[in-house]
Parts: C-alpha cells; sequence; structure tokens
C-alpha cells in the first residue's frame, strides 16, 4: 500500500524547487538554507508558530517579498525549470502565472465585474464578450457566481468578508494560473466563510497547485496533502499530512503539533 | 491620613468632590465659546456683507451689474462686474493648468516611487513653498516673471494675466501636491499588494488602483486649489493690474475680483458712494463662489469616498 502511493507521487510534475534559499530582512535572516519541493496538484500547508518565516517564504514563491525594501535572498527557486530570481524572469509574468489570496481580503474599490476581470484588461484583454466569460467562469470556479451574478456591477465592498475573499480567489483565478498562493486565507473569516473556503480549495486542488499557510493546524490536517512545519525560519519537516500528525520525525514538530508550545 | 491610604474611600471622596464636579461642567462651556465665535464671526461677516450688498443691489439696475462696463470713478459710473469674473476665472485657470498636473505627478511620486527616506526629506521642503507670503510671490511674479515672459511673447503688457495666473499655479502646487498625496497615501497598502500580485506594474498600480482609490481627495485637492485661487489677492494685484476691460487676451492687464477691493479699499472710494457699496456686493461674489467651491469639494469627498 504505502510503495503504491509513493510510486504514484514520484509520477507528479515538480512545480516548484527551492534549492538553499536564504533571506533576510536587512541584517535579521529570517529564511535559513531551505530545501523544499512542490508537487502538481498538491495542496501543500505551511504551520509554524509566528514570526517563523511561513508568511515570508510563500511571498517569496511570487517574489511578493521584494516589495519591501531591503530584502535580500540567496539561493534559487526553480519553477517549471526556470529560476524565478534570474533577470531574464519578469516578476509581472511570474505573478501572472502563480496567483496570490491574502489574510485579509483585499478586493479593489471597484465593482464586482471589474474586480474579477482586473487582471485579464491590465494584460491586454478587451473584448468586452470575452471578460463577460471569463468573469463568469473565475466567478463559478471560486463558489461566488450564484451569489453575486445579478449584482455584478454593485461595489465589491458591500459583499460579506467570506465573500470578498472568494471575490480575491475569482480575481486570481481569472488569469488562468497554474499555482495559487494563500497567506491564511480564513484568519479574517468566521467558521462558515472558513469552511465554504476550505470546500472551494478541495474543489480548486483538481485544476491548480496550493500552497496555504495556516495558523490552524486542523485546517492543515484537513486539506492538505503535504504539510511542513518552519521554525525560526528553518524548515524543520516537510511531509504527507498525515505523516506529520500521526508520526512526525522531528521532537520539535511533535511538540507543536501537540500544543506543547507555539 | 489613614483614610486617605484606603482606594475605595479615596475614589469616593474624589467623585463627591464639589470643585471637580462644577469644573466637569463648567469647562465644556469655554470650549462651547471658543467653537462657536468662529460661527458667529463668519454669519457677522455675511451680514455685513449682504447688509451692504443690497444697498448696492438696490440702486444699481441689474443689467447694469451684468453687463461688461466698469468705470466706477468716471463722471458717470457704471458697475459692470464681468470684467472682474472675466478676470478671476481667466487667472484661476492659467494658475489651475499649472497646479494640477505639476501638483499631481509630485504626489504620484511621492506616494508611490520615492523611498520613504527621500519622501520625509521632499514633502517638508514642498510645503515650505506654502509658507511664502503671497506678496513674495506677487513680487516674484511682477519683477521676475514677468521680463522673461516679455522676452518670450512680444506685445506682452508689464501688467499681465499671463504672469500672476502661473504663479498662483505655482503658489497652488504644494497644496494639490500634499492634499492629493495624503489621499493616495491613505489608499492601504493591501490594494496595492493586490494589484502587484496579479503582475502589475508599478505605473499600473498607480493609475488603474491607486488614483481611483485616491479620486475624491484628488479632486478636493483641485477643487480647494480653484478656491484658492479665486480668492488669491496679492499675486494678481500686484502683477495683473488694475485695467478694468473685459477681454480674453492673457497678455494684457486685467482686475480681478479681490484686487478691485484692493483698490478700492485704499482710499478711493468715500463712504457712502456707490463705490464704496460696490465693494460689498464683489465682496459678496466671492465669498459666495469659495463657499459653492468649498462645498462642492465637500459633496465630492462624501459622494466618491471609496469605503475600504
Amino acid at each position: 500500500m504505502i510503495s503504491q502511493n509513493t510510486n504514484k507521487d514520484e509520477a507528479k510534475r515538480i512545480i516548484y524547487s527551492v534549492n538553499n534559499l536564504n533571506l533576510w530582512y536587512g541584517k535579521d535572516q529570517a529564511l535559513k538554507n531551505l530545501n523544499f519541493t512542490i508537487e502538481e496538484n498538491d495542496v501543500t500547508a505551511i504551520i509554524g508558530p509566528s514570526g517563523c518565516g511561513k508568511s515570508t517564504f510563500i511571498k517569496t514563491l511570487n517574489r511578493m517579498i521584494e516589495i519591501i525594501p531591503n530584502v535580500k535572498t540567496s539561493g534559487e527557486i526553480i519553477y517549471n525549470d526556470r529560476n524565478i530570481f534570474d533577470s531574464a524572469f519578469g516578476v509581472e509574468e511570474l505573478r501572472t502565472r502563480v496567483g496570490m489570496v491574502f489574510q485579509k481580503p483585499n478586493p479593489f474599490p471597484k465593482s464586482i465585474f471589474e474586480n474579477v476581470v482586473y487582471g485579464p484588461k491590465i494584460h491586454g484583454i478587451r473584448n468586452k464578450k470575452k471578460l463577460m466569460e471569463i468573469a463568469e467562469v473565475s466567478l463559478r470556479n471560486s463558489a461566488l457566481w450564484d451569489e453575486v451574478k445579478d449584482r455584478l456591477n454593485s461595489n465589491a465592498y458591500g459583499l460579506s468578508g467570506g465573500q470578498q475573499q472568494r471575490l480575491c480567489i475569482a480575481r486570481a483565478l481569472a488569469m488562468e494560473p497554474e499555482v495559487l498562493l494563500m497567506d491564511e486565507p480564513t484568519s479574517a473569516l468566521d467558521p462558515i466563510a472558513t469552511a465554504k473556503i476550505e470546500e472551494l480549495i478541495m474543489e480548486l486542488k483538481k485544476d491548480y497547485t496550493i500552497v496555504i499557510v495556516t495558523h490552524s493546524m486542523q485546517q492543515a490536517a484537513r486539506i492538505s496533502d503535504k504539510t511542513a512545519f518552519f521554525l525560526m525560519g528553518e524548515l524543520i519537516e516537510l511531509d504527507k499530512t498525515k505523516t506529520i500528525f500521526t508520526t512526525p520525525r522531528d521532537k520539535r514538530t511533535e511538540d507543536y503539533i501537540t500544543g506543547r508550545f507555539g | 491620613m489613614d483614610k486617605s491610604m484606603n482606594v475605595r474611600e479615596v475614589i469616593k471622596d474624589n467623585f463627591n468632590n464639589k470643585r471637580h464636579r462644577g469644573l466637569e461642567k463648567f469647562i465644556p462651556k469655554i470650549f462651547l465659546l471658543a467653537a462657536s465665535l468662529s460661527v458667529v464671526t463668519t454669519v457677522g461677516i455675511v451680514c455685513t456683507l449682504l447688509f451692504d450688498a443690497f444697498k448696492f443691489f438696490s440702486r444699481v439696475p441689474l443689467r447694469e451689474i451684468f453687463s461688461t462696463k466698469l468705470a466706477p470713478l468716471s463722471a458717470n459710473p457704471s458697475f459692470g462686474i464681468l470684467p472682474l469674473i472675466n478676470a478671476t476665472m481667466i487667472t484661476s485657470l492659467i494658475a489651475m493648468c499649472v497646479a494640477i498636473p505639476i501638483g499631481l505627478t509630485a504626489a504620484l511620486y511621492l506616494s508611490e516611487f520615492a523611498s520613504d527616506g527621500l519622501r520625509r526629506i521632499l514633502k517638508p521642503i514642498m510645503e515650505l513653498l506654502a509658507g511664502i507670503p503671497t506678496i513674495v510671490y506677487g513680487f516674484f511674479a511682477y519683477s521676475f516673471v514677468t521680463p522673461i515672459l516679455m522676452k518670450l511673447i512680444p506685445g506682452l503688457e508689464a501688467k499681465n494675466a499671463l504672469s500672476p495666473g502661473i504663479v498662483m499655479g505655482i503658489m497652488i502646487i504644494p497644496m494639490v501636491a500634499s492634499l492629493s498625496e495624503d489621499a493616495m497615501n491613505s489608499v492601504p497598502n493591501a490594494m496595492r499588494e493586490g494589484a502587484f500580485a496579479l503582475g502589475s506594474t508599478k505605473l499600473e498600480v498607480a493609475f488603474k488602483v491607486v488614483i481611483p482609490a485616491a479620486f475624491s481627495g484628488i479632486m478636493a485637492s483641485f477643487v480647494l486649489g480653484i478656491s484658492r485661487a479665486v480668492g488669491e489677492t496679492m499675486i494678481v494685484a500686484i502683477a495683473s493690474g488694475s485695467s478694468k476691460i473685459f477681454t480674453f487676451d492673457i497678455t494684457r492687464s486685467m482686475q480681478t475680483m479681490t484686487a478691485y477691493i484692493v483698490e478700492f479699499t485704499s482710499g478711493d472710494a468715500g463712504s457712502g458712494t456707490l463705490g464704496y457699496y460696490s465693494l460689498y456686493a464683489v465682496g459678496l461674489i466671492l465669498f459666495v463662489f469659495t463657499l459653492l467651491m468649498n462645498l462642492l469639494a465637500q459633496y465630492i469627498t462624501r459622494k466618491y469616498r471609496e469605503e475600504y
């Protein structure tokens, strides 16, 4: 049984391969010599106590971390055979392929429709019919279509927090990305909205590779295939979620998931 | 002594302290007085303006007021106000043509492109421009900008509308820039991050996300800038002169509403004459104008305010 699983895993394509990644904020090292692989159509959860570098790490995958001044990196992140730090790899291009959903829903102060088609629009799609089609598909895929189809032109801020977050997911999906990065996407939501987002993630993993940072270990256990445990900028353990939560190899992982610290 | 050490006792005493309670009631009344002072002053000014302006409007036929012939001191005086309104609008328009593009681009640069350190240096320096007395700007327009313009534009009169218009624009730049920058700065970073994460470039974030989100604040800064230009006095009084002609030729001298008031309060109009009352009429129109502008600014801010 176990060997069968392993075989199946090996057949999966590697989307991200992180090699010896170090990251500094000024003089403070936030990520230490990370080595990491992310496979196609997996949901990879990243857990760890506050300040362990999990948000920093996920933001490095689409280079959003570079918005912060004085960030330095070393090592490489191979995304589909190309190092994302290569100057030839445009950061904008990377971000159209790797979508991101943030901790707090951050729709633009525009209509629901304009929010979804923002990305396609700035990257050159002008045809109204095509944009409408993109909006509908993206909203259907983010399980929001039925709730908003009659008010696509009303302001996105009229939506509830959970709906706003699904709108932000739709906005990312509109770019037809390959990877979705989610940085604690449910931490600002109530349990019902959280359940909806989790359901959505289970649905989306059929078509997308998902990396999710979460503070909730139950969430990681419920929705992820792989779980990575970070501690003080280091990757302590990365394994199948089941393994991490039942038989972790490292004592520190065990202490964390059993609630002995963190 | 023992009693004063007991926390509950001290708190109880404090509640029963009459002086303390008296202050609680009395001091807010002083605050109210201070707050009402400016309201009372405003009402007083409006009443005075209305009262004396009424005397003017009741003596001069409306058809004369809305004519282009202004000759208050001639033997057969005429009080057409259109030359003054025209001059005010033209100089303000020139000023906004300078202030809006430069102010907005400066704000964009400071808010979206300058590093934190640079912004901390540049913004205060820019705001320093707003602290220069307007008489200095007037002098600057008359003795520096006009001679340069005269070399560029043959036939430009020594007093003209163009030069004070440009200098007023320069004076208003910091106001437009600073208020617009505040508006852009208050757009949450989360929104920029959202746009960057969709592969936007910096320019796209600035123009497609930040400006639309800060639209109300930016528009309000424009309107307040216009209101400032309309009310500006010294620059136009010095550099635009006092010819009361109705013209759209910006190379010629023309008198704005404010400059008219300056000229006539400097002693030419005897109290009780029509010329004297015309000052109040012009003042009233000016007041209504700036009031409308300020109301417009408030309306824009409320109507287009984005909630995020």
